[in-house]
């Protein structure tokens, strides 16, 4: 900020001032705090709840298919020292929030298996919809909000996250893990009704965020892949997917991105998502991350 | 045993029925007949003091209860006994309910093994807590309409009919109370199957006899739920509250939920199927009212008798056999291959989106000379 010399006498107890005001708006507008008038009605009802998830050492099984040479193996399992906060939405995105971006003629209808007036999660939605609802709501609040990755699901699902690998050792025998990932997945199946429930139904983990690993999985921005390892562990081959998108929840599972409603039967074998919704992560700009990094936030 | 039996027929049963042919009326006392080109025995019961009798307790479908694959001694008077009831039933993981009829609790209705001129002898019971009249009609039974003629019961009453078990297969009873009850029951539930073993047991038709290690009874039944203006599933009261709704949806001859054991998922997952690597599995697939088409997804069919007579030789090696709507098949597996197999009606939109599929977890070694993967999933050369 230049201020002209004439005034710098005057303004020298003034300008202060003057910097911690501008700071203050800056930061009101960034965290949200403050909303520019325009937005101030439509901005307070789209604005969801969100938790922040202060940095923690945590780990997670990387996603996508490894092989070994031939054999099918369980990814590398990626520990995280050091991750930056998240700020994620406490709860995944509901039905009426959605339909208001399919209001605005931004967002296509979804398609849940049972329409409900109840405050229920959006499902029924595939990830093409959860990244137009996500566009959609960027620009209309002029923030960043877009989906989570599998790291940082995992990092804000904290004890509510298993870990997909299946243990199994390695062997000529292909069946041995088709028979172990089918087990594993009928053991997580809760063996209730599959219905989304009302907003909060599963309970609040111990980081703040609600609804984590119920009936609802949870698209992620990351890609089905498949890393061919060789016998000491380097990637000699990387393959992405991104027609095919990681969904987090009871289990970790695959999808085709324009999929609305999983179901099994037929040659598909496991346990399908029960219901295929979305939450969101808000990112900030370069201002958050000098503010965290001198601790103000 | 009674003399003589007296049967009940209304000018609407017989209107409505589905096939009316034959003469009713009392039975009277006479000695019996033989017709000399036949060799049929005709008159009254004959008297049965001197055959064993063999009280069976049935057991939930897709289990079957025990039983000699090749009879023991000479024929026997098999007792049953089944007692219908009329309950709501979950057929799908979001809860979708529907008032069910049922024989013995369970859709289908618990499969019952005989052999060969045994003769079944079933008590029927309808309890007061039921709100309609029933029968049942037993595709292997000759005469009074597979037994429904005999069998229609008020809540609060029950009845006993004997038949001789004269042909060898596997077949469909079902309850058909007249007229547009018929379907309306079947379609509720109210179905299940009859396995008549011949008295030497399984044979491939050419001399050799074929054994099973297992049995499944997998019964296969379409549901016609109305769904409301939202296009949720209505769950109502009762079934009759239900009727003229789910006539309308009936009458469009496409179900909304085609499903093994009652419900979609109902044999998958903690309730999967199960076998081994070696092990021979007879699997026993019934549809009361729609054609189906079974197939075992990994697998085959080693030995399939289609349309479930044993005294005719079994097709071998089937990819997908068609059992139609009214009949029950049956197929022997022996498993070659670990791993998941899923069991289902061919007709895929209705193996995935209607329900149609169970799902196989077998357990052994595996053969690489049957199959194998050569290269593994690899980026394409050049």
């Amino acid at each position: 900020m230049a201020i002209p010399l004439a005034l710098q006498g005057r303004a020298t107890l003034a300008l202060p001032g003057l910097i911690l005001a501008a700071l203050a708006a800056i930061i009101g507008l960034q965290t949200g705090m403050v909303r520019l008038p325009s937005l101030a009605g439509t901005g307070a009802r789209l604005v969801p709840a969100t938790t922040l998830v202060a940095p923690r050492p945590y780990a997670y099984r990387a996603p996508g298919d490894f092989l070994n040479g031939t054999s099918a193996i369980d990814g590398p399992w990626v520990s995280v020292t050091d991750p930056a906060p998240l700020e994620i939405m406490t709860y995944q995105v509901s039905a009426a929030e959605y339909a208001r971006c399919v209001a605005d003629g931004a967002c296509a209808e979804a398609e849940p298996r049972r329409r409900s007036s109840g405050d229920v999660p959006a499902t029924g939605v595939s990830y093409v919809d959860a990244a137009a609802y996500a566009a959609w709501l960027s620009a209309k609040t002029g923030e960043t909000w877009r989906l989570p990755s599998v790291a940082e699901w995992v990092f804000a699902a904290g004890s509510k996250a298993t870990d997909p690998a299946l243990q199994v050792a390695s062997s000529s025998n292909p069946a041995d893990r088709w028979l172990a990932a089918y087990q594993r997945e009928a053991e997580l199946e809760d063996g209730g009704n599959s219905a989304p429930g009302i907003r909060g139904a599963f309970g609040i983990n111990e980081l703040g965020v609600a609804d984590m690993a119920g009936t609802v999985w949870e698209w992620t921005t990351t890609c089905n892949s498949r890393t061919t390892l060789s016998p000491a562990g380097e990637a000699l081959h990387h393959v992405e997917s991104c027609g095919v998108k990681v969904l987090e929840g009871r289990h970790r599972t695959l999808m085709s991105d324009f999929v609305r409603d999983a179901k099994s039967g037929g040659c598909s074998t496991g346990t399908p998502p029960d219901n295929l919704g979305f939450r969101l992560v808000r990112d900030h700009g370069p201002l958050a991350a000098v503010l965290s990094w001198i601790g103000l936030r | 045993m009674d003399g003589h039996e007296k049967l009940e027929l209304s000018r609407r049963t017989l209107l409505g029925a589905a096939a009316f042919a034959g003469v009713f009326g009392a039975v009277m006392a006479s000695a019996p007949a033989v017709a000399e080109e036949s060799g049929v025995v005709t008159g009254p019961a004959p008297a049965l003091e001197e055959l064993p009798r063999v009280q069976v307790e049935l057991v939930r479908p897709p289990f079957v209860h025990p039983h000699e694959q090749v009879a023991i001694g000479g024929p026997k008077v098999m007792q049953f006994t089944m007692t219908i009831e009329e309950k709501p039933l979950v057929i799908d993981d979001y809860g979708t309910t529907v008032p069910a009829m049922t024989f013995n609790g369970s859709v289908p209705g618990p499969l019952m093994v005989v052999h060969q001129d045994d003769y079944v002898e079933l008590t029927l019971i309808n309890p007061d807590t039921n709100q309609m009249q029933h029968n049942i009609d037993f595709h292997s039974a000759t005469g009074a309409l597979g037994g429904g003629g005999l069998t229609l019961i008020n809540p609060g009453e029950m009845v006993k009919l004997r038949f001789k078990a004269t042909r060898a297969g596997v077949f469909v009873y079902h309850c058909a109370p007249g007229g547009p009850m018929i379907p309306w029951h079947v379609v509720s539930g109210m179905n299940g199957a009859i396995m008549v073993l011949p008295r030497e047991g399984l044979t491939d038709g050419a001399g050799k006899a074929l054994k099973y290690d297992r049995v499944y009874y997998v019964g296969e039944q379409d549901f016609y739920v109305p769904r409301d203006a939202d296009g949720n599933f209505i769950a109502y009261e009762s079934a009759g509250d239900g009727y003229a709704d789910m006539l309308e949806v009936m009458k469009t001859l496409t179900p909304t939920h085609e499903v093994f054991n009652g419900a979609v998922g109902a044999l998958t997952g903690d309730n999967a199927l199960t076998a081994n690597v070696g092990e021979t599995v007879l699997i026993i697939h019934s549809q009361a009212n729609r054609d189906t088409r079974p197939h075992l997804i990994g697998g085959h069919g080693d030995h399939v008798w289609a349309t479930g007579k044993f005294r005719n030789a079994p097709q071998v090696d089937l990819e997908t056999w068609h059992i139609p709507g009214g009949c029950a098949g049956a197929a022997l597996y022996t498993f070659l291959q670990p791993g998941i197999y899923a069991y289902v009606n061919h007709n895929l939109i209705e193996a995935v989106e209607l329900g149609a599929t169970a799902h196989f977890t077998v357990g052994g070694e595996w053969n690489d000379d049957l199959m194998t993967q050569v290269l593994a999933p690899t980026p394409i050369d050049g």
